[in-house]
């Protein structure tokens, strides 16, 4: 079965007209996961069209003294980061589900390029809603998208960034929904979104796991991932939640701690913890990493916080730009300004071995990074 | 949309010939809604109407109106306020009732509220929600949200049969109604409409404005 909330979190707090395609949704993907041709074909484009599975690399010069820092690589996915992990999941549902329009929104444009990557690749209708202050940050990326045929629609109120490009993308699908499929870019939104990228994504974690009992003939002390709306962070966690021994540390930005500094809200169809005020209203949230630049969260994260199992700090603009910039200098590989959120906690944690995810390359952020 | 003039335009909206008047708490990402009433929200948001100014503003709407009072509003208000809390004092302050635009008929059930049903919804919901809502049904005519539409959409023919083959309730029809013409049109078949876009736009022109524009409305359902 399809988790539809996770303790108190998630649900489906959306307009009525949304509720039927919510339900053949559900039914879709619930068929798509028991059909052994749904898998294969999965599997093997992952393997072909992606470049899985992604390797493992341990710092050679990055980690201090006395630690050792592993790298689970989805930077060097195809499109450059764990992103198109569920776009290619999803767009292999749409099509069973016989859509041939989809939308989407992006925050940093990487969700963004993989939905139009698997749509050109699939010869299906794109259109990406993007913030114009994320279109003015990640310009490389709305280049990208349009050079593979999407259309990319900029959202020119509120914070202009993430939290809107939802809001918007969620309208055309409730206007579109007998044509639409909305192919959402994180483990948010209403049920069954958040337990469907949780499993597309949970690959990274399935393979690293394996990886390291491979390389190091045991898991590592603690796994560590950036978290925005969390999909690269529970995909990671996901193969170690039943592995107590080791810890999961979640790195939100400073300025957009929704589970660090938010409440129960409801946002976006799911109830979570949210950046918010005393009267439910949403607040903006601000990072240099626009992938983290959202006041919500996955609704699992919030019951994995409320749990203990999983830890929740915070990175700063300053911090993350520094981890930027030493992992550049040490190791030659550019990380993405959100992942660089777990590089700086990895960096000053308590442990000895530690896997970190490091869910996209930094190509995209070179002009924010060269700004500051 | 609650806020400082909200009183003095329910009660041009009822000498316009309104029977009930729907008070907009706004929230900051309705999905519901199209650009004039997420604009207005902004506005609104942005004067401080937080959830005790806006009961506050509707006890002061009570009491220079007569016609139904029925807050509009989203899930995130409630989970905040507290959702018993939330529908007692509405209740205090003088709704009638209230509409929560994200919360579908099987999500928080005990909440008292209209129900609303889309072109979309199955039978099954169509029952469920006639079953559940309090006094009448509101009939979504588009797969959409809420602004003016060029026609009046041909959803709501069909939708109005499938909600009166379970329920004797009124069925009032809104989303995308904006014109007497499609006021006129919407109801011949269901039993009243509702006009949220097109009743800002005109209340930004001031009472007067809305009082004309109601009348109007009102003059093309008789």
């Amino acid at each position: 079965m399809t988790a539809s909330t996770y303790g108190a979190y998630g649900g489906r707090y959306v307009p009525e007209t949304l509720i039927p395609a919510l339900d053949e949704l559900e039914r879709g993907w619930e068929e798509a996961r028991a059909d052994a041709s749904f898998r294969d074909e999965l599997e093997l484009l992952g393997e072909r069209y992606v470049g899985r599975p992604s390797p493992l690399y341990e710092t050679a010069r990055f980690a201090p003294a006395g630690r050792r820092i592993v790298l689970k690589r989805e930077d060097l996915n195809h499109t450059g980061a764990h992103k198109i992990n569920n776009a290619l999941g999803q767009i292999l549902l749409a099509s069973r589900l016989g859509k041939r329009r989809i939308v989407a929104e992006t925050g940093a444009g990487q969700h963004g390029v993989a939905t139009a990557t698997v749509c050109a690749r699939f010869g299906l209708e794109c259109i990406v809603y993007m913030g114009a202050e994320d279109m003015r940050r990640q310009h490389p990326n709305v280049e990208r998208m349009r050079l593979l045929g999407a259309e990319v629609r900029a959202v020119e109120f509120g914070t202009r960034t993430l939290k809107e490009a939802t809001s918007e993308a969620i309208r055309d699908w409730i206007a579109n929904v007998e044509t639409t499929y909305y192919l959402i870019g994180s483990c948010v939104g209403p049920a069954p979104y958040p337990s469907i990228v949780r499993e597309l994504q949970a690959v990274i974690g399935r393979e690293a796991r394996r990886q390291m009992l491979e390389t190091y003939d045991r898991l590592p002390d603690a796994v560590v991932a950036c978290v925005g709306g969390g999909s690269n962070a529970i995909g990671l966690f996901s193969a170690f939640l039943d592995d107590e021994d080791v810890r999961l540390v979640g790195v939100e930005a400073a300025g957009a701690a929704s589970l660090g500094s938010g409440r129960p809200a409801v946002l976006h169809g799911a109830r979570s913890s949210v950046l918010s005020d005393d009267d439910g209203q949403v607040l903006d949230a601000h990072s240099i990493s626009a992938g983290l630049d959202y006041p919500g969260v996955g609704p699992e994260h919030a019951a994995l916080r409320d749990s203990g199992r999983a830890e929740y700090v915070t990175a700063t603009d300053e911090e993350a730009l520094a981890a930027f910039h030493r992992l550049a200098e040490t190791e030659g590989i550019l990380p993405a300004l959100e992942p660089a959120h777990a590089l700086a906690r990895a960096l000053d944690l308590d442990a000895e071995l530690i896997l970190v995810g490091l869910s996209g390359r930094g190509d995209k952020d070179l002009a924010e990074v060269l700004e500051h | 949309m609650a806020g400082p003039e909200t009183p003095e335009l329910a009660r041009a909206a009822e000498a316009g010939g309104a029977d009930l008047v729907e008070i907009g708490f706004p929230f900051s990402d309705p999905l519901a809604d199209g650009p004039v009433i997420r604009r207005a929200a902004e506005r609104a948001l942005a004067a401080g109407m937080r959830t005790e100014a806006c009961l506050e503003n509707l006890r002061a709407i009570r009491e220079v109106v007569a016609v139904p009072l029925v807050p509009m509003t989203y899930a995130s208000l409630l989970e905040a306020y507290g959702w018993e809390r939330f529908a007692s004092d509405a209740r205090a302050a003088g709704a009638a009732s209230l509409i929560v635009a994200d919360l579908p008929v099987d999500v928080h059930p005990e909440l008292e509220r209209v129900q609303l049903v889309a072109p979309t919804s199955t039978d099954e919901r169509i029952a469920l929600a006639a079953e559940r809502t309090d006094g009448w049904l509101y009939l979504v005519t588009v797969a959409g949200t809420t602004g003016a539409r060029d026609q009046l959409s041909p959803a709501l023919a069909p939708l109005v049969t499938r909600a009166r083959a379970v329920t004797d309730l009124p069925l009032y029809a809104g989303f995308g109604i904006s014109t007497p013409e499609q006021a006129a049109a919407a109801a011949e078949l269901a039993d009243g409409v509702v006009v949220g876009s097109a009743a800002l736009v005109a209340a930004e022109e001031g009472a007067a404005a809305l009082e004309r524009f109601v009348a109007q409305l009102r003059a093309a359902l008789a």
